[in-house]
């Protein structure tokens, strides 16, 4: 919803410590997701991603969240879906050139960054949107992928 | 089809040893001479005349000509057709590539044609959405945008392979450029983008119309204070307005062009708005060549194509130089 999204942005850096908080006990739960089973654990988890995200992000489920480095605005609102930062359309009020309803969403983004604790986040540049993640669970992945990433470096 | 303006004589294009591409465009300003570049609008037919005569009307006066992919949205000649018919008699053009109709399969395949084809310089760009052109039916495609644009082409350059990982034989050599806005909100988060973009690959910069030169002066002066500037050149867009009408129509219905009061109203108190509108692009262009870190201008003068030599002429920042045109050095020596 547009009002909740954003709410979201405003208090970014509360959304910032939320998910810091979560994030390492995802990972380190990971081999209990392994043991249940990735392909099983990923319906339920896709869906409650989906419930939380799209309730306060209005989440587009493109399966790579990078809200973390948005400001908590998530660019797949974006008409262009623009991942690294506001063409150089935005109109002067700061509003969206192609929905002019709505606040360009990378003007929200520069706001909700400057907030977070994490703000120079948004300076990295965001690798073109693997397109068959879409609709899959992110939260998951990063877990996947953080683990694995941990294990390996244990291992050196 | 004729191809009237052949010539086969124009001495092919040599990469100089520290340079990326083999273009006159990378050339000019590593040479630190001020360079002009200019908007060459696609024609609305299949003849390839309609674009030889286009870029005539630059001849001399430009180093560049920026061959637009579907600007506002709109249908025209590819940019990509548009460089072959120009490469092939000696322009050295800028190919623009807009993320809105093509995909990454697409668009990296037309840069290595485009490079196969003698293409030294291209623009990367998000696009216009489809909703502003005269297909607002259009699927918008935007699988990249333009900074993973950026990234995609200079790893395609630098290290010989596609997205994929899949290794290219032979890597184009693109000299990259990018687009920015100092006017659009959010304007304190301009300079870190252009920061981004240059971290993403771009070797030079082309902006959107100025006409607030103390807000490009601050822009400018934030950049500097990032301590980009030595990896990248700046071209501030500039453009004669035809009327104080058009420049009111443009400030209300192009997002993102910021025009001053002052400028509307001298236009308006003109008695030849027209003339008035190309002595205040002069101006501009002179008063931007004063802030450091400006490399050159690029010229939109959409449907006064034909005033800009005139314009460049009267700014006198070509300096006694003449850009490289078909045919110059035959004149040279006649």
């Amino acid at each position: 919803m547009y009002i909740i999204r954003q709410w979201s942005v405003t208090h970014s850096r509360k959304l910032e410590a939320v998910y810091y908080f979560f994030e390492p006990l995802f990972i380190w739960l990971f081999p209990l997701w392994r043991l249940i089973g990735r392909e099983r654990v990923e319906k339920p988890m896709r869906l409650l991603e989906k419930a939380a995200k799209n309730l306060i992000f209005d989440c587009q489920m493109c399966g790579q969240c990078v809200l973390s480095s948005t400001g908590m605005s998530c660019p797949m609102n974006c008409p262009k879906s623009i991942r690294n930062g506001p063409c150089g359309g935005v109109r002067l009020n700061g509003y969206c050139e192609v929905k002019p309803e709505m606040r360009c969403v990378w003007v929200e983004a520069w706001r909700g960054s400057q907030k977070m604790k994490r703000s120079e986040a948004i300076q990295q540049v965001q690798l073109p949107v693997n397109f068959s993640y879409r609709g899959s669970s992110s939260w998951l992945r990063v877990a996947e992928k953080e683990y694995t990433r941990q294990k390996s470096e244990d291992a050196a | 089809m004729i191809v009237a303006n052949q010539n086969p004589d124009a001495k092919p294009l040599v990469k100089k040893p520290g340079y990326v591409s083999a273009g006159r465009l990378e050339q000019v300003l590593k040479e630190g001479h001020f360079a002009i570049t200019a908007e060459l609008a696609p024609p609305d037919s299949a003849l390839a005349e309609d674009v030889y005569e286009r870029a005539r009307v630059f001849d001399g006066y430009v180093d560049g000509m920026n061959a637009t992919d579907g600007s506002g949205a709109n249908c025209h000649m590819s940019s990509v057709a548009m460089c072959a018919l120009l490469t092939s008699v000696g322009y050295s053009p800028v190919m623009q590539i807009s993320c809105r109709d093509k995909n990454r399969i697409a668009i990296q395949g037309d840069v290595l044609g485009a490079a196969a084809m003698g293409v030294s310089n291209v623009l990367c760009l998000s696009g216009d959405g489809v909703q502003v052109g005269d297909h607002p039916e259009a699927k918008p495609v935007f699988d990249l945008d333009s900074m993973s644009l950026l990234e995609t082409i200079r790893t395609m350059r630098d290290e010989s392979k596609f997205l994929s990982g899949r290794a290219i034989t032979t890597a184009p050599e693109i000299f990259l450029g990018a687009a920015e806005n100092p006017s659009a909100p959010p304007v304190d988060y301009r300079p870190f983008r252009l920061a981004k973009k240059i971290a993403a690959g771009a070797d030079f910069i082309q902006t959107q119309y100025i006409f607030d030169v103390p807000q490009l002066a601050q822009f400018m002066a934030r950049v500097r204070d990032l301590g980009v500037l030595d990896k990248c050149f700046i071209l501030a867009g500039v453009g004669p307005l035809a009327s104080a009408r058009t420049a009111t129509w443009i400030r209300d219905n192009v997002p993102g062009i910021n025009i001053p009061d002052e400028i509307i109203s001298r236009l308006a108190g003109s008695e030849n708005q027209k003339k008035e509108g190309q002595k205040i692009c002069i101006e501009l262009i002179q008063q931007i060549r004063e802030i450091e870190g400006i490399s050159g201008v690029h010229v939109m003068a959409y449907r006064q194509e034909e005033a800009v030599a005139d314009i460049i002429k009267a700014s006198g920042v070509l300096a006694g130089r003449q850009p490289w045109y078909p045919g110059c050095e035959s004149a040279a020596s006649a």
